[in-house]
């Protein structure tokens, strides 16, 4: 994995430096747009709500059992809103969206598109790579916003029907706006923003070295989403500590 | 390649091929190969499969980088970005190699899209015109896995034609397609050169083909040319290889 790095690093140089034509393929930017939201939307919601019940069922009657019932809605809305869900959600980004990139360049390369595409003197970065980067950059932020609301709303859904932490709403929310302020939810938003150009970077080159038939594009698929996660992980210890008061 | 801001020049191009070698993982493929290719003419490289016409293909539109030697597009080494931007070639691939996720209208339309060189409306009428010249008129909205394999490389070769050329190479272009529609693609590849003067290089072991429309043909094997000269001159070569490259027929055992 860590052979290629520099590989990356070049490839998103080159496709930040194409940034000025990005424009001309607003169409593409728009479908890859629709692509990731509408394969992802639901799902992220899904599962934002679910873990969002889980930190609040497993911390809930612990805190409550000790007399911090007030710490419950910050505690829950804190770990969601700066860990669980830019994390959680760029791994299945990683998986659900870095593995149909890798696998349809990965295809391209192997099938020789993007030869026919050099041939035509269309740049397969312009093309191929710049409309994702673009894509993959707006849409995981976004979309771990409402992560974090959905999360925040289990949360809240599961404290106020369990009968051993039952903490309402009203206060969950209250307790929540006290310890989560915007700058909490800004950093989650900016390690998903990160976390979104590491799995489109790792996704479009694996893509675009991919060799062999149909065994070479599943080798680059695996390869996309483990090397996106290690990657991920790495990274959200590194911003974490930067993004430390 | 060419580009959408190229020269407008619409001259043939000469190719001039010098000590060109490559190897792959060790295996030489290509083993110091040197010919030119005159303006205007249609080259055709001959050889049994395996012997390295494809990779000299890649070679002669800049898609690979060779070992040693280099190949010269009117004097300028196909390398350098310089011949890249100035002149329009075209590579039909054996395989068509069109983009799957596009319709057939949008893979030949695509040149002229992305260096947005015509307005929709035009792009769609210049689509249809050379559909039709490759005999697939009204297919414009069928997506490629719709299409039978010569389907797919006459496409190819309508978009091909979109740019109109200064060098265009074929690729195998009458593999897997049936007698008739090989010979419109030979008929289409003399029509093509006697309307915009294009340089043509085809590789190819289909035999009818290459004498049907060769001016000069070469043939390979092993990664050596084993001789160039025009149809006749083939024919008529005392070399044992290339007489049973030529005259090789299936017979019925006894």
């Amino acid at each position: 994995m860590f052979e290629n790095v520099g590989e990356m690093v070049l490839l998103f140089w080159r496709t930040l430096l194409a940034l000025p034509v990005a424009w001309r393929h607003r169409q593409k930017v728009l479908d890859q747009l629709f692509e990731i939201g509408n394969a992802s939307l639901l799902m992220v919601c899904i599962l934002s709500f679910f873990i969002g019940g889980v930190i609040a069922l497993q911390t809930g009657p612990v805190l409550v059992e000790r007399g911090l019932t007030s710490a419950v809605g910050g505690l829950v809305g804190i770990s969601i809103a700066k860990e669980l869900a830019p994390v959680m959600m760029s791994i299945l980004i990683a998986g659900r969206i870095g593995s149909a990139m890798a696998a349809e360049i990965g295809s391209m390369r192997v099938y020789q598109e993007i030869d026919a595409l050099r041939t035509m003197n269309i740049n397969p970065i312009h093309y191929l790579v710049l409309p994702r980067m673009i894509a993959i950059a707006v849409a995981v932020p976004l979309l771990v916003v409402f992560s974090i609301l959905a999360g925040w709303l289990g949360g809240s859904v599961v404290a106020a029907t369990n009968s051993r932490v039952d903490i309402s709403f009203q206060a969950f929310f209250l307790n929540l706006r006290d310890i989560v302020g915007l700058q909490e939810v800004a950093n989650g938003v900016f390690k998903s923003f990160c976390f979104g150009l590491v799995v489109g970077i790792v996704s479009c080159h694996q893509g675009l070295i991919t060799i062999g038939g149909p065994r070479g594009i599943g080798r680059s698929v695996t390869k996309a989403v483990v090397n996106s996660i290690v990657l991920i992980v790495i990274l959200d210890y590194v911003l974490t500590r930067l993004l430390l008061k | 390649m060419m580009s959408a801001e190229n020269s407008n020049s619409s001259t043939a191009v000469s190719v001039q091929v010098r000590g060109l070698r490559r190897s792959f993982n060790g295996q030489e493929v290509l083993k110091g190969l040197d010919f030119d290719v005159q303006p205007g003419e249609i080259f055709v490289i001959m050889g049994p499969s395996g012997s390295g016409k494809s990779v000299l293909l890649k070679h002669l539109i800049g898609l690979e980088a060779p070992d040693a030697g280099e190949i010269l597009i009117d004097g300028e080494s196909i390398l350098s970005p310089e011949v890249m931007a100035k002149h329009r070639m075209a590579l039909v691939f054996q395989s068509g190699a069109l983009l799957n996720s596009l319709t057939v209208g949008e893979n030949v339309g695509l040149y002229l899209a992305e260096h947005q060189l015509l307005p929709p409306k035009e792009i769609a009428r210049v689509v249809a015109e050379k559909l039709e010249v490759v005999g697939l008129k009204g297919t414009e909205d069928k997506m490629p896995n719709e299409l039978s394999g010569g389907m797919k490389k006459r496409v190819a070769i309508a978009r091909a034609l979109v740019i109109e050329p200064q060098l265009i190479l074929y690729d195998e272009p009458t593999s897997e397609l049936d007698p008739l529609s090989a010979v419109v693609i030979g008929e289409e590849i003399l029509k093509l050169k006697a309307r915009v003067r294009v340089t043509t290089i085809v590789v190819s072991h289909d035999r009818d083909l290459a004498f049907g429309v060769a001016d000069r043909i070469a043939v390979i094997n092993d990664g050596r040319i084993v001789s160039i000269g025009t149809p006749d001159e083939i024919q008529r070569l005392n070399d044992p290889l290339v007489q049973k490259f030529l005259h090789a027929d299936f017979k019925r055992p006894n």
